[in-house]
């Protein structure tokens, strides 16, 4: 029995033994992305709650997240949420019992990240262009 | 197959029907979150660089606060949901998984609360 010691015992691989597949790193997104929106939530609520609180701690906030640090935040958080809606979007389909092939999980998972990516700055190029800067 | 346990089949209650729960609930937040979450970006990026009175009285307007509420509320149950799964999965330990469901619950909550106060307050307050 000596050889069933705890420490002894071959573990199943884990994620360094394997070679990083695109839907196996996407589905890893799709965990990060929702930690990410799970704490970026508290900022929307933090500036809806700056509306609601006046002018001058609205400002303060506006400030806040229009600086570069701010800013960049929002891109994160925006890419994020893009990731994250095209990794429902395809959840939604194996949910359907449709989309398993291996090509198929293969360019559903390379869409939602280019796809993602593309979206985002779409997203932002509207909201630059919306301000003069574009 | 059977997959119910002696006790249950001895009590003969049959089930709760409330097994697949979580996963619904994420996938009814998740379909409401497509749709509300569309409106909610286009109406940030409509928002960008705009003043107070401007962004007060957008989020005031009635049909602009009823999305934004069904979105925070769709919003801060999914993410319940989704954080209750990762602590779930990667917490060992019994106390600690307990205490961190906990504390997720509350900080949902808590975030979810104040987005709604917030929209509230803009529509019917000063």
């Amino acid at each position: 029995m000596s050889a069933n010691k705890p420490g002894k015992r071959p573990l199943s691989p884990h994620l360094q033994i394997y070679k990083p597949l695109i839907n196996m790193v996407m589905s890893i997104f799709h965990r990060i992305s929702g930690s990410a929106l799970y704490f970026g939530m508290f900022f929307l609520a933090w500036w809806l709650f700056s509306v609601a609180s006046g002018p001058a701690y609205f400002d303060l906030v506006q400030g806040m997240l229009a600086s570069i640090p701010g800013r960049f935040l929002l891109f994160v958080f925006t890419w994020a949420l893009m990731l994250h809606a095209f990794g429902g979007i395809r959840h939604f389909i194996w949910d359907t019992g449709r989309g398993f092939g291996l090509s198929t999980i293969n360019w559903l998972s390379w869409i939602s990240l280019f796809g993602s990516f593309a979206l985002t700055m779409l997203i932002w190029a509207f909201g630059y262009n919306l301000i003069g800067v574009l | 197959m059977n997959m119910r346990t002696p006790l249950s089949r001895t009590r003969g209650l049959g089930s709760a029907k409330e097994g697949a729960d979580h996963f619904w609930w994420q996938r009814v937040t998740a379909i409401a979150n497509l749709v509300l979450g569309i409106f909610t970006v286009a109406l940030m990026v409509n928002l960008v660089g705009a003043d107070f009175a401007t962004t007060k009285a957008t989020l005031a307007s009635p049909l602009v606060a009823i999305m934004l509420l069904l979105f925070v509320l769709s919003a801060s149950y999914h993410m319940k949901l989704g954080m209750q799964t990762i602590i779930e999965d990667y917490v060992q330990s019994e106390g600690r998984k307990t205490v961190l469901i906990i504390l997720n619950i509350f900080y949902s909550v808590f975030v979810g609360l104040t987005c709604v106060f917030a929209i509230l307050k803009l529509s019917f307050g000063a």
